[in-house]
Protein backbone atom coordinates (compact mmCIF):
# COMPACT_ATOMS: atom_id res chain seq x y z
CA UNK A 1 0.00 0.00 0.00
CA UNK A 2 1.42 3.67 -0.78
CA UNK A 3 0.33 6.80 0.31
CA UNK A 4 0.10 9.86 -1.58
CA UNK A 5 3.31 10.77 -3.68
CA UNK A 6 4.93 14.34 -3.39
CA UNK A 7 4.05 15.21 0.02
CA UNK A 8 6.88 14.44 2.03
CA UNK A 9 9.72 16.88 3.90
CA UNK A 10 12.26 14.47 3.61
CA UNK A 11 14.91 16.18 2.81
CA UNK A 12 18.88 14.47 2.03
CA UNK A 13 21.93 15.70 1.47
CA UNK A 14 24.60 13.25 0.10
CA UNK A 15 27.33 14.69 0.48
CA UNK A 16 27.38 14.80 4.15
CA UNK A 17 27.23 11.14 4.53
CA UNK A 18 29.53 8.98 5.92
CA UNK A 19 28.16 5.51 4.86
CA UNK A 20 27.03 4.26 8.63
CA UNK A 21 23.85 2.78 7.00
CA UNK A 22 22.22 3.75 10.43
CA UNK A 23 19.10 5.54 8.07
CA UNK A 24 19.22 1.96 6.01
CA UNK A 25 18.68 0.09 9.11
CA UNK A 26 15.92 2.10 10.76
CA UNK A 27 13.51 2.93 8.28
CA UNK A 28 10.26 1.18 8.48
CA UNK A 29 9.76 1.73 4.92
CA UNK A 30 12.83 1.05 2.84
CA UNK A 31 13.58 4.91 2.05
CA UNK A 32 17.28 4.59 2.00
CA UNK A 33 19.55 2.01 0.71
CA UNK A 34 23.22 1.77 0.39
CA UNK A 35 24.70 1.93 -3.15
CA UNK A 36 28.79 2.13 -3.27
CA UNK A 37 29.39 2.82 0.74
CA UNK A 38 26.76 5.56 0.64
CA UNK A 39 23.37 5.93 1.23
CA UNK A 40 20.98 6.63 -1.25
CA UNK A 41 17.57 7.86 -1.37
CA UNK A 42 15.86 4.96 -3.40
CA UNK A 43 11.38 5.17 -2.20
CA UNK A 44 11.32 9.15 -1.03
CA UNK A 45 7.25 8.27 -1.91
CA UNK A 46 7.59 5.82 0.88
CA UNK A 47 8.08 7.54 3.31
CA UNK A 48 5.99 8.43 6.98
CA UNK A 49 8.01 11.71 8.17
CA UNK A 50 8.60 9.25 11.49
CA UNK A 51 11.91 10.73 11.67
CA UNK A 52 13.70 7.96 13.05
CA UNK A 53 16.70 8.51 9.91
CA UNK A 54 17.27 12.07 10.64
CA UNK A 55 17.50 11.30 14.93
CA UNK A 56 20.12 8.93 14.14
CA UNK A 57 22.23 10.48 11.43
CA UNK A 58 25.22 11.87 13.31
CA UNK A 59 26.12 13.89 9.81
CA UNK A 60 22.73 15.87 9.97
CA UNK A 61 22.29 14.77 6.54
CA UNK A 62 18.87 14.19 6.48
CA UNK A 63 16.21 16.56 7.58
CA UNK A 64 12.51 16.26 7.96
CA UNK A 65 9.54 17.36 10.13
CA UNK A 66 8.95 14.23 12.11
CA UNK A 67 5.34 14.00 13.24
CA UNK A 68 2.52 11.80 12.99
CA UNK A 69 0.32 11.01 10.03
CA UNK A 70 -3.22 10.78 12.26
CA UNK A 71 -5.95 12.86 11.02
CA UNK A 72 -7.21 12.93 15.17
CA UNK A 73 -4.01 14.28 16.14
CA UNK A 74 -4.18 16.99 13.19
CA UNK A 75 -8.05 17.45 14.24
CA UNK A 76 -7.19 17.80 18.05
CA UNK A 77 -3.85 20.42 16.83
CA UNK A 78 -6.25 22.74 15.28
CA UNK A 79 -8.91 22.36 18.37
CA UNK A 80 -6.14 23.49 20.29
CA UNK A 81 -4.84 25.82 18.64
CA UNK A 82 -0.99 23.37 18.70
CA UNK A 83 1.15 21.10 16.82
CA UNK A 84 -0.99 18.34 15.44
CA UNK A 85 -0.17 15.33 18.48
CA UNK A 86 -1.57 12.65 19.39
CA UNK A 87 -3.50 11.78 22.41
CA UNK A 88 -1.59 8.55 23.44
CA UNK A 89 0.05 9.54 26.63
CA UNK A 90 -2.13 11.99 28.16
CA UNK A 91 -6.24 11.10 27.94
CA UNK A 92 -7.52 8.29 25.84
CA UNK A 93 -7.92 7.40 22.01
CA UNK A 94 -5.26 6.95 18.94
CA UNK A 95 -2.45 4.32 18.47
CA UNK A 96 -3.11 0.71 18.39
CA UNK B 1 20.63 13.03 34.73
CA UNK B 2 23.44 11.44 35.12
CA UNK B 3 22.79 10.10 38.71
CA UNK B 4 24.55 7.29 39.95
CA UNK B 5 23.24 4.12 40.65
CA UNK B 6 23.85 3.49 44.35
CA UNK B 7 22.12 3.27 47.82
CA UNK B 8 21.02 6.63 47.16
CA UNK B 9 17.31 7.50 46.58
CA UNK B 10 14.41 6.02 43.82
CA UNK B 11 13.88 9.41 42.66
CA UNK B 12 14.83 7.93 39.02
CA UNK B 13 11.32 7.75 37.82
CA UNK B 14 10.10 4.98 39.92
CA UNK B 15 8.42 7.57 42.29
CA UNK B 16 5.77 5.60 42.64
CA UNK B 17 8.29 3.09 44.73
CA UNK B 18 9.24 3.84 48.86
CA UNK B 19 12.75 4.29 49.94
CA UNK B 20 14.32 1.38 51.83
CA UNK B 21 17.20 -1.03 51.79
CA UNK B 22 19.00 0.10 48.83
CA UNK B 23 17.08 1.80 45.96
CA UNK B 24 17.80 -0.92 43.77
CA UNK B 25 16.72 -3.76 46.07
CA UNK B 26 13.01 -1.69 46.96
CA UNK B 27 12.60 -1.49 43.40
CA UNK B 28 13.30 -4.65 42.72
CA UNK B 29 11.39 -6.00 45.51
CA UNK B 30 8.48 -3.76 44.06
CA UNK B 31 8.96 -5.32 40.57
CA UNK B 32 8.88 -8.69 41.87
CA UNK B 33 5.34 -8.16 42.67
CA UNK B 34 3.79 -8.92 39.54
CA UNK B 35 2.20 -12.18 38.59
CA UNK B 36 4.13 -13.01 35.66
CA UNK B 37 7.42 -12.56 37.28
CA UNK B 38 8.73 -15.51 39.45
CA UNK B 39 11.57 -14.81 41.74
CA UNK B 40 14.70 -13.29 41.30
CA UNK B 41 18.42 -13.17 39.54
CA UNK B 42 21.33 -12.07 42.13
CA UNK B 43 23.65 -9.21 40.60
CA UNK B 44 26.63 -7.36 41.38
CA UNK B 45 24.18 -4.37 42.58
CA UNK B 46 20.93 -6.19 43.14
CA UNK B 47 18.62 -8.35 42.40
CA UNK B 48 16.68 -8.50 39.66
CA UNK B 49 13.25 -9.56 39.33
CA UNK B 50 12.61 -12.93 37.13
CA UNK B 51 9.84 -12.43 34.05
CA UNK B 52 8.43 -15.27 32.95
CA UNK B 53 9.09 -16.02 29.72
CA UNK B 54 5.71 -17.99 29.26
CA UNK B 55 2.70 -16.06 29.08
CA UNK B 56 -0.40 -17.11 30.67
CA UNK B 57 -4.02 -17.00 30.12
CA UNK B 58 -4.26 -13.95 32.45
CA UNK B 59 -1.61 -12.18 30.36
CA UNK B 60 -3.73 -12.77 26.88
CA UNK B 61 -7.29 -11.78 28.48
CA UNK B 62 -5.26 -8.56 29.72
CA UNK B 63 -4.19 -8.25 25.73
CA UNK B 64 -7.88 -8.73 24.58
CA UNK B 65 -9.20 -5.83 27.34
CA UNK B 66 -6.55 -3.90 26.10
CA UNK B 67 -7.34 -4.12 22.33
CA UNK B 68 -11.18 -3.74 23.43
CA UNK B 69 -10.26 -0.35 25.06
CA UNK B 70 -11.22 -1.47 28.48
CA UNK B 71 -8.36 -0.03 30.94
CA UNK B 72 -5.84 0.17 28.23
CA UNK B 73 -4.29 3.16 28.95
CA UNK B 74 -3.38 1.81 32.68
CA UNK B 75 -1.67 -1.79 31.08
CA UNK B 76 1.70 -1.17 32.40
CA UNK B 77 4.33 -2.29 33.34
CA UNK B 78 6.69 -1.20 36.14
CA UNK B 79 9.98 0.63 34.75
CA UNK B 80 12.97 -0.71 35.30
CA UNK B 81 15.69 -4.37 34.73
CA UNK B 82 13.92 -7.89 34.28
CA UNK B 83 15.64 -11.06 33.44
CA UNK B 84 14.35 -13.62 31.55
CA UNK B 85 15.84 -17.17 31.90
CA UNK B 86 19.38 -17.05 34.19
CA UNK B 87 20.78 -14.10 32.74
CA UNK B 88 24.86 -13.44 33.49
CA UNK B 89 27.25 -10.08 32.01
CA UNK B 90 27.44 -11.62 28.55
CA UNK B 91 23.79 -11.71 28.18
CA UNK B 92 22.05 -9.47 26.06
CA UNK B 93 20.08 -6.30 27.05
CA UNK B 94 16.69 -5.58 25.10
CA UNK B 95 15.07 -2.48 25.73
CA UNK B 96 11.04 -2.37 25.87
CA UNK B 97 8.16 -0.03 27.17
CA UNK B 98 6.23 -0.25 29.51
CA UNK B 99 3.29 -0.68 27.58
CA UNK B 100 2.40 -4.65 29.41
CA UNK B 101 1.25 -5.59 25.00
CA UNK B 102 4.81 -4.50 24.21
CA UNK B 103 6.62 -6.09 27.42
CA UNK B 104 4.75 -9.58 26.81
CA UNK B 105 5.42 -9.85 23.40
CA UNK B 106 8.68 -9.23 23.91
CA UNK B 107 9.40 -11.80 26.98
CA UNK B 108 7.44 -14.27 24.82
CA UNK B 109 9.92 -14.07 22.26
CA UNK B 110 13.12 -14.58 24.56
CA UNK B 111 11.65 -17.47 25.57
CA UNK B 112 13.90 -20.74 26.44
CA UNK B 113 16.78 -17.53 26.56
CA UNK B 114 18.76 -15.76 28.93
CA UNK B 115 18.61 -11.68 28.20
CA UNK B 116 18.19 -8.88 30.39
CA UNK B 117 15.33 -6.09 29.38
CA UNK B 118 15.28 -2.79 29.84
CA UNK B 119 11.99 -1.54 30.84
CA UNK B 120 11.37 2.27 30.26
CA UNK B 121 8.77 4.24 31.48
CA UNK B 122 6.70 5.52 28.30
CA UNK B 123 3.25 5.80 30.50
CA UNK B 124 2.06 2.56 29.46
CA UNK B 125 2.05 3.33 25.55
CA UNK B 126 3.75 0.94 22.91
CA UNK B 127 7.17 1.46 21.63
CA UNK B 128 6.30 2.99 18.29
CA UNK B 129 3.55 5.94 19.60
CA UNK B 130 6.07 6.42 22.69
CA UNK B 131 8.71 6.97 20.48
CA UNK B 132 7.00 9.77 18.30
CA UNK B 133 6.52 11.62 21.20
CA UNK B 134 9.98 11.17 22.72
CA UNK B 135 8.78 8.93 26.26
CA UNK B 136 10.38 6.70 24.42
CA UNK B 137 13.55 8.18 23.71
CA UNK B 138 17.52 8.98 24.63
CA UNK B 139 16.48 10.22 27.93
CA UNK B 140 14.75 8.10 29.55
CA UNK B 141 17.10 4.63 28.26
CA UNK B 142 20.65 7.10 29.80
CA UNK B 143 18.24 7.52 32.71
CA UNK B 144 17.13 3.88 32.76
CA UNK B 145 20.88 2.95 31.46
CA UNK B 146 22.10 4.28 35.17
CA UNK B 147 19.54 3.69 37.50
CA UNK B 148 19.59 0.33 36.67
CA UNK B 149 23.36 -0.40 37.47
CA UNK B 150 23.90 -1.88 34.02
CA UNK B 151 27.38 -1.11 33.70
CA UNK B 152 27.93 -3.09 36.80
CA UNK B 153 25.52 -6.00 35.63
CA UNK B 154 26.69 -6.77 32.00
CA UNK B 155 30.40 -6.85 30.34
CA UNK B 156 29.35 -5.67 27.34
CA UNK B 157 28.17 -2.14 26.36
CA UNK B 158 25.53 -2.87 23.64
CA UNK B 159 21.77 -2.06 23.96
CA UNK B 160 18.79 -3.96 21.86
CA UNK B 161 16.45 -1.08 20.75
CA UNK B 162 13.60 -2.31 19.08
CA UNK B 163 13.59 -0.47 15.52
CA UNK B 164 10.41 1.20 15.97
CA UNK B 165 12.09 3.12 18.93
CA UNK B 166 14.21 4.99 16.08
CA UNK B 167 12.20 8.14 15.68
CA UNK B 168 12.58 8.97 19.62
CA UNK B 169 15.92 7.52 20.32
CA UNK B 170 19.39 8.95 18.89
CA UNK B 171 21.60 6.22 18.69
CA UNK B 172 25.09 7.98 19.03
CA UNK B 173 23.91 10.42 21.58
CA UNK B 174 23.03 7.26 23.72
CA UNK B 175 26.49 6.45 23.39
CA UNK B 176 28.17 9.27 23.96
CA UNK B 177 26.04 9.79 27.06
CA UNK B 178 26.15 6.31 28.53
CA UNK B 179 28.59 4.40 26.59
CA UNK B 180 26.20 1.89 25.56
CA UNK B 181 25.96 1.10 21.83
CA UNK B 182 22.37 0.75 20.72
CA UNK B 183 21.73 -1.85 17.89
CA UNK B 184 18.34 -1.73 16.27
CA UNK B 185 16.76 -4.91 16.66
CA UNK B 186 14.10 -6.17 14.30
CA UNK B 187 10.20 -4.36 13.68
CA UNK B 188 8.70 -7.84 15.31
CA UNK B 189 9.77 -9.42 18.58
CA UNK B 190 8.77 -12.43 16.64
CA UNK B 191 11.66 -11.97 14.43
CA UNK B 192 13.82 -11.64 17.44
CA UNK B 193 15.62 -15.42 18.05
CA UNK B 194 16.57 -14.94 14.63
CA UNK B 195 18.03 -11.73 14.83
CA UNK B 196 19.83 -12.69 17.95
CA UNK B 197 21.01 -15.79 16.41
CA UNK B 198 22.54 -14.38 13.59
CA UNK B 199 24.97 -11.94 15.74
CA UNK B 200 22.53 -8.87 15.74
CA UNK B 201 22.29 -8.69 12.44
CA UNK B 202 18.69 -8.31 10.35
CA UNK B 203 17.76 -8.48 7.05
CA UNK B 204 15.61 -5.95 5.17
CA UNK B 205 12.30 -7.78 5.63
CA UNK B 206 12.59 -7.75 9.68
CA UNK B 207 13.02 -4.19 9.03
CA UNK B 208 10.01 -3.59 7.76
CA UNK B 209 6.80 -2.21 8.57
CA UNK B 210 3.61 -4.51 7.51
CA UNK B 211 0.38 -3.78 7.32
CA UNK B 212 -1.75 -7.15 6.47
CA UNK B 213 -5.01 -8.11 7.01
CA UNK B 214 -3.86 -9.62 10.60
CA UNK B 215 -2.31 -6.25 11.49
CA UNK B 216 -5.26 -4.24 10.60
CA UNK B 217 -8.10 -6.67 11.89
CA UNK B 218 -7.07 -6.23 15.34
CA UNK B 219 -7.22 -2.37 15.18
CA UNK B 220 -10.90 -2.69 14.69
CA UNK B 221 -11.78 -3.59 17.99
CA UNK B 222 -10.51 -0.55 19.16
CA UNK B 223 -11.98 1.66 16.15
CA UNK B 224 -14.98 0.68 17.41
CA UNK B 225 -14.66 1.14 20.83
CA UNK B 226 -13.04 4.39 20.49
CA UNK B 227 -15.57 5.63 17.60
CA UNK B 228 -18.98 4.46 19.52
CA UNK B 229 -18.29 7.35 22.00
CA UNK B 230 -18.99 10.04 19.36
CA UNK B 231 -21.51 8.23 17.30
CA UNK B 232 -24.11 6.94 19.59
CA UNK B 233 -24.65 10.74 20.61
CA UNK B 234 -25.11 11.81 16.99
CA UNK B 235 -27.42 8.52 16.50
CA UNK B 236 -29.29 9.33 19.66
CA UNK B 237 -29.78 13.17 17.83
CA UNK B 238 -31.15 11.91 15.05
CA UNK B 239 -33.52 9.06 17.06
CA UNK B 240 -35.12 12.35 18.95
CA UNK B 241 -35.13 14.72 15.98
CA UNK B 242 -36.83 12.26 14.08
CA UNK B 243 -40.07 13.42 16.24
CA UNK B 244 -40.04 16.76 14.53
CA UNK B 245 -42.72 18.19 12.28
CA UNK B 246 -44.78 20.56 10.73
CA UNK B 247 -47.23 18.81 12.54
CA UNK B 248 -45.70 19.24 16.00
CA UNK B 249 -43.22 16.65 17.64
CA UNK B 250 -44.91 12.81 17.80
CA UNK B 251 -43.23 9.42 18.63
CA UNK B 252 -44.98 7.98 15.88
CA UNK B 253 -42.07 10.27 13.68
CA UNK B 254 -40.03 8.72 16.33
CA UNK B 255 -39.88 5.21 15.37
CA UNK B 256 -39.94 5.64 11.45
CA UNK B 257 -37.54 8.62 10.88
CA UNK B 258 -36.15 8.77 13.69
CA UNK B 259 -35.43 5.44 14.36
CA UNK B 260 -34.00 5.13 10.25
CA UNK B 261 -31.87 8.24 10.94
CA UNK B 262 -30.16 6.75 14.18
CA UNK B 263 -29.70 3.13 12.15
CA UNK B 264 -28.20 4.62 9.02
CA UNK B 265 -25.49 6.63 11.26
CA UNK B 266 -24.61 3.80 12.96
CA UNK B 267 -24.77 1.33 10.23
CA UNK B 268 -22.23 3.73 8.43
CA UNK B 269 -20.36 3.96 11.32
CA UNK B 270 -19.90 0.53 11.45
CA UNK B 271 -19.22 0.32 7.93
CA UNK B 272 -16.10 2.73 8.27
CA UNK B 273 -14.62 1.52 10.92
CA UNK B 274 -15.27 -2.68 9.92
CA UNK B 275 -14.61 -2.42 6.38
CA UNK B 276 -12.57 0.28 6.03
CA UNK B 277 -9.88 -1.45 7.96
CA UNK B 278 -10.82 -4.81 5.90
CA UNK B 279 -10.55 -3.27 2.52
CA UNK B 280 -8.09 -0.66 2.71
CA UNK B 281 -5.87 -2.31 -0.08
CA UNK B 282 -8.94 -2.28 -2.39
CA UNK B 283 -10.93 0.55 -1.82
CA UNK B 284 -9.84 3.04 -4.69
CA UNK B 285 -7.66 6.42 -4.00
CA UNK B 286 -4.82 7.17 -1.90
CA UNK B 287 -6.09 9.37 0.44
CA UNK B 288 -8.10 7.44 3.44
CA UNK B 289 -10.71 10.07 3.19
CA UNK B 290 -11.71 9.31 -0.27
CA UNK B 291 -11.42 5.12 0.33
CA UNK B 292 -14.05 6.04 3.02
CA UNK B 293 -16.05 8.10 0.49
CA UNK B 294 -15.67 5.22 -1.50
CA UNK B 295 -17.17 3.21 0.95
CA UNK B 296 -20.18 4.87 1.71
CA UNK B 297 -21.17 5.89 -1.82
CA UNK B 298 -21.23 1.90 -2.03
CA UNK B 299 -23.36 1.88 1.15
CA UNK B 300 -25.80 4.53 -0.29
CA UNK B 301 -26.03 2.74 -4.03
CA UNK B 302 -26.86 -0.78 -1.79
CA UNK B 303 -29.24 1.30 0.42
CA UNK B 304 -30.93 2.53 -3.30
CA UNK B 305 -31.18 -0.58 -4.64
CA UNK B 306 -33.08 -2.43 -1.63
CA UNK B 307 -34.73 0.33 0.72
CA UNK B 308 -35.68 2.68 -2.23
CA UNK B 309 -37.99 -0.07 -3.45
CA UNK B 310 -39.35 -1.14 -0.40
CA UNK B 311 -39.94 2.30 0.88
CA UNK B 312 -42.93 2.42 -1.80
CA UNK B 313 -44.65 5.69 -2.78
CA UNK B 314 -44.03 7.05 0.75
CA UNK B 315 -40.15 7.32 -0.26
CA UNK B 316 -38.88 10.59 -0.43
CA UNK B 317 -36.12 12.68 -2.55
CA UNK B 318 -35.43 15.11 0.06
CA UNK B 319 -34.12 12.07 2.41
CA UNK B 320 -32.37 10.04 -0.51
CA UNK B 321 -30.47 13.43 -1.20
CA UNK B 322 -29.96 13.75 2.31
CA UNK B 323 -28.74 10.28 3.28
CA UNK B 324 -26.70 10.60 0.03
CA UNK B 325 -24.60 13.28 1.15
CA UNK B 326 -24.75 12.18 4.78
CA UNK B 327 -23.13 8.59 4.42
CA UNK B 328 -20.38 9.12 2.83
CA UNK B 329 -19.48 12.09 4.20
CA UNK B 330 -19.29 9.83 7.42
CA UNK B 331 -17.66 6.74 6.28
CA UNK B 332 -15.14 9.17 4.98
CA UNK B 333 -14.76 10.72 8.05
CA UNK B 334 -14.24 7.54 9.91
CA UNK B 335 -12.18 6.17 7.66
CA UNK B 336 -9.64 9.21 7.57
CA UNK B 337 -9.35 9.11 11.20
CA UNK B 338 -8.04 5.48 10.28
CA UNK B 339 -4.70 7.39 8.93
CA UNK B 340 -3.69 7.38 12.97
CA UNK B 341 -3.77 3.62 13.06
CA UNK B 342 -1.96 2.87 9.89
CA UNK B 343 1.61 2.37 9.26
CA UNK B 344 2.34 4.57 6.67
CA UNK B 345 0.80 7.38 6.85
CA UNK B 346 2.93 10.40 6.77
CA UNK B 347 1.79 14.47 8.68
CA UNK B 348 2.17 15.61 5.23
CA UNK B 349 0.12 13.50 3.79
CA UNK B 350 -2.37 13.82 6.25
CA UNK B 351 -3.09 17.31 6.21
CA UNK B 352 -2.94 17.21 2.48
CA UNK B 353 -5.89 15.21 2.62
CA UNK B 354 -7.79 17.21 5.38
CA UNK B 355 -6.98 20.40 3.26
CA UNK B 356 -9.66 19.42 0.78
CA UNK B 357 -11.59 16.17 2.65
CA UNK B 358 -12.61 17.91 5.71
CA UNK B 359 -14.41 20.70 3.95
CA UNK B 360 -16.04 18.38 1.83
CA UNK B 361 -17.24 16.07 4.78
CA UNK B 362 -18.42 19.30 6.38
CA UNK B 363 -20.07 20.75 3.31
CA UNK B 364 -21.87 17.55 2.98
CA UNK B 365 -22.73 16.59 6.51
CA UNK B 366 -24.70 20.56 6.74
CA UNK B 367 -26.45 20.25 3.33
CA UNK B 368 -27.48 16.27 4.35
CA UNK B 369 -28.60 17.34 7.53
CA UNK B 370 -30.31 20.37 6.40
CA UNK B 371 -31.70 18.22 3.80
CA UNK B 372 -33.10 15.80 6.00
CA UNK B 373 -34.63 18.25 8.37
CA UNK B 374 -36.50 19.74 5.66
CA UNK B 375 -38.04 16.80 5.14
CA UNK B 376 -39.30 16.33 8.15
CA UNK B 377 -41.14 19.78 7.84
CA UNK B 378 -42.20 19.78 4.50
CA UNK B 379 -42.69 16.27 3.58
CA UNK B 380 -44.98 16.24 6.07
CA UNK B 381 -43.61 13.85 8.27
CA UNK B 382 -44.98 10.77 9.17
CA UNK B 383 -48.32 10.36 8.51
CA UNK B 384 -49.62 9.47 11.76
Amino acid sequence: MRYLEGVVTLQYDAARCNGCAMCVDVCPHGVFAMENKRAVLVDRGACMECGACAKNCEQEAIRVRAGVGCAAAVLAGMATGTEPTCGCSSSSSCCG
Amino acid sequence: MTARVGPACCGQGDESRPCGGTALESRAQGRSEAPWTDGVVRTPVGAVPRARSARTVRDRLGSVKARLGLGRMNYRVAPGLYAVGEPGPQSPVLVSANYKMSFDSLRGALSGRDAWILVLDTHGINVWCAAGKGTFGTDEIVRRVHGSGLEGIVSHRKLVVPQLGAPGVSAHQVRGRCGFRVVYGPVRSEDLPAFLDAGMKAPPEMRRVRFGWRERAVLIPTELVMGAKYVLPVAAAFLLLGGLGAGGYSLAGVRTTGLAGGALVLGAFLCGAILGPALLPWLPGRAFAVKGAALGLVLVGALAVRAWPAAGPSASWLQAAAWGLMLPALTSFVVMNFTGASTYTSLSGVMREMRFAVPAQIAAAVIGLALWLADLFIGGGPAA
